[in-house]
């Protein structure tokens, strides 16, 4: 299972990005092989708008089947749909910690955005 | 007065600020309630329009403004990206699959058109705002417009350009030639503001003898050094001296058109939606003073 967490670090253990848009870090983990990896998210940190639709892209390019973080807007959201990405929403603490979680299946995806875009 | 205001250079005048809350709509609605030649107040602070609070004009029409973005027909697309690698705004996401599109975010450049060799997008009209016109002053000599961003839109700038495109040109009858047009552009100095006062004449700068409206009205006077547009400065909220302004304007060579005192019957006047000089009886000869200063 690929899943990419949000985070404030580029470490395994780092704690959570609650900012999905403009989280620090991707986390990518491959639960199957145990492969891990870590992308920055500058750009996106810094874009001026759109970054929620961007990473929603980047992490869509990782090849991530599910998407850890701690909230999803709706523009980042459509995108994470279209590409058949899971999004679990309301994660806080250590990335390897909810990556057992997810292993474990305590962790659920939900089927909309849960918060407001910036705009409205 | 007619003699001062009938031959002036200046015919479009933007009514500006880097600060927000300087008194830029009282001026612009003093100057156009005083004006003793034809004149025509535009309201291009979109965002959050109130000239109509104090001129309450009749409004004859209404028209709404939209923008072109894409609108992607997936039995052409064949998914190659294209149209998402070519927007700079992100409006266009492609994720091997139908290109999703976020309106809010498309500037519409229309290159994602161009750029489709399938001829799958075409431009389909977006509402972001509506142009209201009509008529306000003592005898209904002023004509008004303001435009209205539609809540939930992010981008104002077309709307002040849609508003300022009816403003007159060569072709229109004399009189409506000699008109002058009264700008109430927004605060700040983002696109907003630009677009406001981009082809004006004149851009009056009102701010006020306070740290802040000077470190404000600095970071206009720089935009409007790059636009290369003449800029005169209107001293809002003058009590117990203006040195702060005045020495910054002496520096940068910017005239100082009118200082309008700290009184406190002024912003009675405001807080009731009533304009200054109908309400201030001295205050009338601040906006005669003004027009006669403007070239």
């Amino acid at each position: 299972m690929k899943v990419v967490v949000t985070a404030q670090g580029r470490k395994a253990d780092s704690e959570i990005d609650e900012r999905f848009g403009r989280c620090g870090y991707l986390l990518f983990y491959d639960t199957d092989t145990g492969d891990f990896a870590a992308h920055e998210n500058s750009k996106n940190l810094n874009a001026a708008q759109g970054a929620g639709i961007q990473t929603a892209a980047a992490v869509s390019r990782l090849g991530a089947e599910y998407v850890i973080t701690g909230h999803c807007g709706p523009k980042a959201f459509a995108v994470l749909q279209s590409a058949n990405i899971k999004v679990i929403v309301g994660v806080t603490g250590k990335a390897d910690k909810a990556i057992a979680e997810l292993t474990a299946g305590k962790l659920r995806e939900v089927a909309q955005s849960d918060v407001d875009g910036h705009w409205k | 007065m007619s003699m001062a205001t009938g031959n002036k250079k200046t015919r479009i005048i933007a009514i500006a600020s880097g600060k927000g809350g300087t008194g830029k709509t009282t001026v612009a609605v003093n100057l156009a309630m005083t004006a003793t030649v034809p004149v025509r107040l535009l309201d291009c602070d979109v965002e959050e329009p109130n000239c109509h609070l104090f001129v309450k004009p009749v409004i004859h029409k209404k028209s709404d403004v939209c923008v072109l973005v894409p609108e992607v027909d997936e039995s052409l697309c064949n998914v190659c990206g294209e149209c998402a690698d070519f927007c700079r705004f992100g409006a266009i996401v492609s994720l091997k699959t139908k290109p999703l599109v976020f309106p809010d975010l498309c500037h519409g450049c229309g290159g994602c058109f161009h750029v489709c060799s399938r001829e799958a997008i075409r431009e389909v009209p977006y509402e972001v705002g509506v142009i209201e016109s009509g008529m306000c002053g003592k005898n209904s000599q002023i004509l008004f417009a303001q435009g209205r961003l539609n809540v939930g839109r992010a981008k104002s700038p077309p709307i002040i350009r849609q508003l300022k495109r009816e403003l007159p040109g060569q072709s229109d009858p004399p009189a409506r030639q000699g008109i002058i047009t009264i700008i109430d552009a927004p605060p700040g100095t983002s696109c907003p503001f630009v677009s406001a006062v981009s082809g004006c004449d004149l851009v009056l700068l009102v701010t006020e003898p306070t740290p802040f409206g000077l470190h404000d009205m600095k970071l206009a006077v720089e935009s409007l050094k790059q636009l290369a547009l003449p800029v005169g400065a209107v001293i809002n909220r003058v009590a117990g001296g203006s040195e702060i302004i005045t020495q910054y304007c002496q520096s940068e060579k910017i005239p100082v058109y009118l200082e309008i005192p700290d009184d406190r019957r002024i912003a009675e006047a405001y807080s009731c939606g009533r304009i200054v000089t109908d309400a201030v009886a001295d205050s009338k000869g601040l906006f005669e003073r003004l027009w006669a200063a403007i070239p």
